[in-house]
């Protein structure tokens, strides 16, 4: 039951990136690329995780936690530059 | 593996994948960008907890023992998930003239924190201080 579950959320998180992916490429202001990003990378430590329940390994969480840790700076420091024209002030 | 552990572990791994696909649908199909904010954080504490959850049960059941990677994943992402809306809605904020239209007033001498350029009404030295507003005070 559990391989039905991981294909299904695979099918479904890979259709999440695709429409993330069609809001990054449209989106009409800069802060909905941001968002858009955001969420691509959400979606990829989701992919991740379930790639470690496939394969019944616990190699993938550290990969998830640096998806984590990278997604979360890039988007502070995106917005960072956004607000204030500079990163580290 | 029992039974329902199993159909635990695949309801929420199902749970957390529709929660993510929702997120993504409200991040491409809603019109302007607070609502589309909406979606998508839902997605990061919902989908990615659920999943977590389903991840950690499994190794649990699987292996034997419990897993901590799993907890400090979702307390990073439930610590940071707010943080980066709160940056990308300020951001929003600054660059859309509509938005910062319907703000209403502060009811002090400056304007709210990420547009307070300079005072609205100048004292007694005011083209002095009228730029130290928004600097950090230098002695």
């Amino acid at each position: 039951m559990i391989p039905i579950a991981c294909a299904i959320a695979v099918a479904a998180t890979c259709v999440a990136m695709l429409l993330s992916l069609y809001r990054l490429l449209r989106g009409p202001d800069v802060v909905d690329r941001i968002l858009a990003l955001d969420t691509l990378v959400i979606n990829a430590i989701a992919l991740v995780v379930i790639a470690g329940i496939v394969y019944a390994t616990r190699m993938y969480f550290e990969v998830a936690l640096l998806f984590a840790m990278v997604g979360f700076l890039s988007t502070v420091a995106l917005c960072k530059y956004l607000l204030r024209g500079n990163i580290i002030e | 593996m029992a039974f329902w552990i199993e159909l635990i572990i695949a309801a929420l791994i199902v749970i957390g994948a529709l929660f993510l696909f929702v997120g993504s649908l409200a991040l491409a199909r809603l019109p302007d960008t607070m609502r589309r904010l909406h979606g998508p954080t839902k997605a990061t504490t919902l989908g990615i907890g659920a999943m977590l959850i389903a991840s950690m049960l499994f190794f649990l059941a699987a292996k034997g023992n419990p897993s901590v990677a799993e907890i400090l994943i979702s307390l990073f992402l439930f610590l940071t998930a707010p943080v980066s809306a709160h940056f990308v809605s300020k951001a929003h904020m600054l660059r859309s003239s509509a938005v910062r239209a319907q703000l209403s007033p502060t009811g002090r001498a400056v304007d709210w924190a990420t547009f307070e350029a300079e005072p609205k009404e100048a004292g007694p030295g005011g083209a002095k201080e009228a730029g130290s507003i928004n600097e950090p005070e230098r002695a």
